[in-house]
């Protein structure tokens, strides 16, 4: 086929190829084209954006974010009113993905290590009881176990009249948890001060210990210490400082509960409906990183004469760690991005702040613009930690 | 020097050591796999009560006490809440269930044509059925029946307006039958698009990489939910003034494109682990890059790739229940929309419904990674030993 193609030049004696069948030449065509159709469709996209918007008439741009919102949030970290502008809400939509997604991953993790581990047991029972788990889990989607915890367990609970009384003040009703809220008194800045130095002299300690061993081979207790200054510290401040902290009780009343603290049963619902859920997945994960250490390695470190313990410690659990963090980070990402589905039940998260303040200023453009910015930076900023993880745990060979 | 006393052989013979435990039997199993060491024991106590606790209660609840039979609330509700069950009774709706079964399937589609989606499904597990089988042959025609003459078929049916079909909007379109389209669409649109966007990103020219980079980690970045808003609220933005998209369609190409950008991550996963001497092979034997890839790289890539595929499709169709945010009504909102039905309104209609809803999201996931696990042996043809 390609005889046709090749022309024998009679000057140089050399075939010479025509310029279709040159590899560089139809790579370079291919570009030009691809570039030329994405921008056309850009470039008219745009156009009928503008022309769309200029119909509907809404202005663009970001000038709405200093408006007044109107509309009330439930569950703020920070001071927020109908009186606060649609920047604040965002914000606060922000903060409350972030804390969904911190509590999230710290319960994810801990339920995804005990059922991963469960999993591994010699015990059948344990082994067959964590399988259920996960395979229930990983089988129906987040939103079912979301509305699960909204509308089946949380919404069959008490009304507030009816409030369930639980232990140290707290109630449990329909409306949420109330429990007695801290009241810090003077000084107690410095019982977090004490906290932080803890930690800070916790860290200098590790590396001083880890220097020490690698010099002379003693080694250091360096978790009792590490607890005690961070446990130890911020207690004894508090008790040099005469406990500065009292409590504010929640009251029943005839219709509300009045004073303490409560969690929203929105907060509770999405917060156990993505624990449960990405436990699931974080269990599969742990269950694979440590089956992916290979049996020698501990066999290997028994013939040594280390422990039971220590060989868990100092040889199975690093390198599993290895094969088991990349997946695990992702994991956490996909955590965050399913507490978009907050929305679902008016949690009042990015997604759900965005959506009240897109109905409301038709600026559908910039609010979506908004969430792909937030969430493509946290994504970025997961696999740039994940890069540079890997860089730093990849094996060493010659 | 052999010194007939200083023998080290031992001259007597030692007692016979007891027989080991069995562990054939059904006590030498529990002592095994239960009752191993003192932690198993602990282990298993904690296990068993806390078995006993749930397990009995739960089965009360689903099937002893539950309310089978009945065409309103009244056999779910107790007598102060307007029923007819005693005082303190707990137990699942499943009359709920079976009272709108029929709507949990089709949604509002009218009553008179929904011999129309039985016929779609029919044709869809008539054609799906030899596909999963690996000894029945002729797979390509029949993948080109399942993929592309059946969906087309599947529209004019499902919508109508054709052939004397009475015309049926979309959004009465619902329930299962929803899922499934999107699932299939879904899955039909993710694969190919999937792999065409996997080697374009290891792709040698740097505008097409450039591109399908961007859209892979953009998609993969956001959740879908934003895709889904971006679908519902800015493709009409961007189409010309005038045109109008069903949302139904929106909802199809978000939940496509989104899958796409996972699929596309898993297939690439298989593209790099194909040794770089199958694409030098056949370079040499004067294969074009097409007929390279279709018939050296992505076959092998492909089949390394199963469980991750499937775990695609898994995800996709677990997504599809995201769509009720955007107010589509899926098997999930369907469901939920009759929680608020007066004529089935009680504290325990909505986990009921959670339940089912669950039980049958479980029942297409598991024997889907069920259904790959059985590929993925039945392929393993390079590694049998």
């Amino acid at each position: 086929m390609t005889d046709h193609a090749i022309r024998v030049s009679s000057h140089r004696g050399e075939p010479r190829v025509s310029p279709i069948y040159d590899p560089k030449v139809r790579s370079i065509f291919f570009q030009i084209l691809t570039a030329v159709v994405v921008v056309l469709v850009t470039w008219s996209i745009s156009h009928n954006v503008s022309v769309n918007l200029a119909r509907a008439n809404i202005a663009s741009g970001y000038s709405f974010l200093a408006g007044r919102s109107g509309f009330d949030i439930g569950f703020a970290m920070i001071s927020y009113s109908s009186d606060s502008t649609y920047g604040d809400a965002l914000l606060v939509g922000l903060i409350n993905t972030i804390l969904i997604a911190v509590t999230g991953i710290i319960t994810a993790t801990i339920i995804g290590f005990i059922i991963g581990i469960g999993r591994l047991s010699k015990n059948w029972l344990i082994a067959k009881l964590c399988t259920v788990y996960v395979e229930v889990f990983r089988n129906i989607p987040p939103l079912l176990v979301i509305f699960f915890w909204y509308s089946g367990v949380l919404s069959s609970l008490p009304q507030v009249r009816d409030s369930l009384k639980l232990p140290f003040s707290m109630f449990l009703n329909n409306r949420g948890l109330a429990f007695p809220k801290p009241v810090w008194g003077d000084g107690a800045s410095l019982i977090s001060v004490a906290f932080l130095v803890g930690i800070i002299a916790t860290l200098a300690i590790a590396m001083w210990a880890k220097q020490r061993q690698m010099r002379t081979g003693k080694q250091f207790h360096t978790i009792w210490v590490g607890i005690g200054l961070i446990l130890g510290l911020p207690l004894l401040t508090f008790l040099a400082l005469g406990a500065p902290l009292s409590f504010d009780y929640p009251i029943a009343g005839r219709f509300n509960l009045s004073g303490g603290s409560v969690i929203a049963p929105e907060f509770v619902a999405l917060y156990l409906a993505l624990s449960f859920y990405t436990a699931a997945f974080i269990a599969e994960i742990i269950r694979a990183g440590i089956r992916g250490v290979p049996k020698g390695q501990s066999e290997a470190s028994f013939a040594l004469g280390l422990q039971p313990s220590t060989t868990t410690r100092l040889v199975v659990i690093p390198q599993a760690m290895r094969i088991i963090i990349p997946p695990l980070t992702s994991q956490y990402l996909n955590l965050t991005k399913n507490s978009s589905l907050g929305v679902a039940i008016g949690f009042p998260e990015l997604v759900s702040t965005g959506g009240t303040t897109m109905n409301q200023t038709g600026q559908a453009v910039e609010v979506i613009s908004i969430w792909l910015v937030v969430y493509l930076t946290i994504s970025i900023a997961t696999s740039l930690f994940m890069n540079w993880f890997n860089a730093k745990m990849a094996l060493v060979e010659r | 020097m052999v010194d007939a006393n200083a023998s080290y052989v031992r001259r007597e013979m030692l007692p016979a050591q007891p027989a080991p435990i069995a562990t054939g039997n059904i006590a030498g199993w529990i002592r095994v796999n239960l009752l191993a060491t003192p932690k198993d024991v602990v282990l298993t106590i904690l296990a068993l009560a806390v078995l006993a606790a749930v397990v009995p209660s739960a089965l009360n609840w689903l099937f002893i006490q539950a309310s089978w039979l009945g065409s309103d609330r009244s056999v779910c509700a107790t007598v102060v809440q307007g029923g007819i069950q005693p005082d303190g009774w707990k137990g699942a709706c499943w009359a709920f269930v079976k009272d709108r079964f029929v709507q949990f399937l089709f949604g509002r589609y009218p009553i008179d044509e929904r011999w129309r989606p039985i016929l779609v499904t029919i044709m869809f597990i008539v054609l799906l059925t030899p596909l999963l089988i690996p000894k029945m042959p002729r797979k390509g025609l029949n993948a080109v029946l399942l993929f592309i003459v059946f969906p087309i078929v599947a529209f004019f049916l499902l919508h109508g307006n054709a052939f004397g079909l009475d015309r049926v909007e979309t959004p009465l379109w619902g329930g299962l039958m929803v899922t499934l389209i999107l699932s299939f669409v879904g899955i039909a649109v993710s694969f190919p698009l999937g792999t065409l966007l996997a080697l374009g990103r290891r792709s040698k020219m740097p505008v097409i990489k450039t591109l399908c980079v961007t859209f892979i980690e953009v998609i993969r970045g956001v959740p879908l939910i934003t895709v889904l808003f971006m679908a519902n609220v800015m493709l009409p933005l961007f189409l010309p003034t005038g045109w109008t998209i069903d949302n139904f369609l929106r909802a199809l190409v978000a939940v496509a494109l989104f899958a796409s950008a996972y699929m596309a991550e898993v297939i690439r996963g298989g593209l790099q682990a194909i040794p770089k001497g199958q694409s030098e092979g056949a370079d040499s034997l004067g294969l074009g890059y097409w007929q390279k890839m279709r018939l050296i790289i992505l076959p092998q890539a492909i089949k390394l790739v199963i469980p991750g595929i499937v775990n695609t499709f898994i995800g996709l169709f677990k997504d599809t229940s995201l769509v009720s945010i955007i107010g589509m009504f899926d098997l999930l909102n369907i469901i939920r929309l009759n929680f608020t039905d007066t004529a089935w309104i009680t504290p325990v209609t909505p986990i009921t419904g959670l339940i089912f809803a669950g039980f049958i999201y479980w029942l297409f996931c598991f024997s889907m990674s069920r259904y790959s696990a059985f590929m993925e042996r039945h392929l393993d043809t390079a590694h049998k030993r």
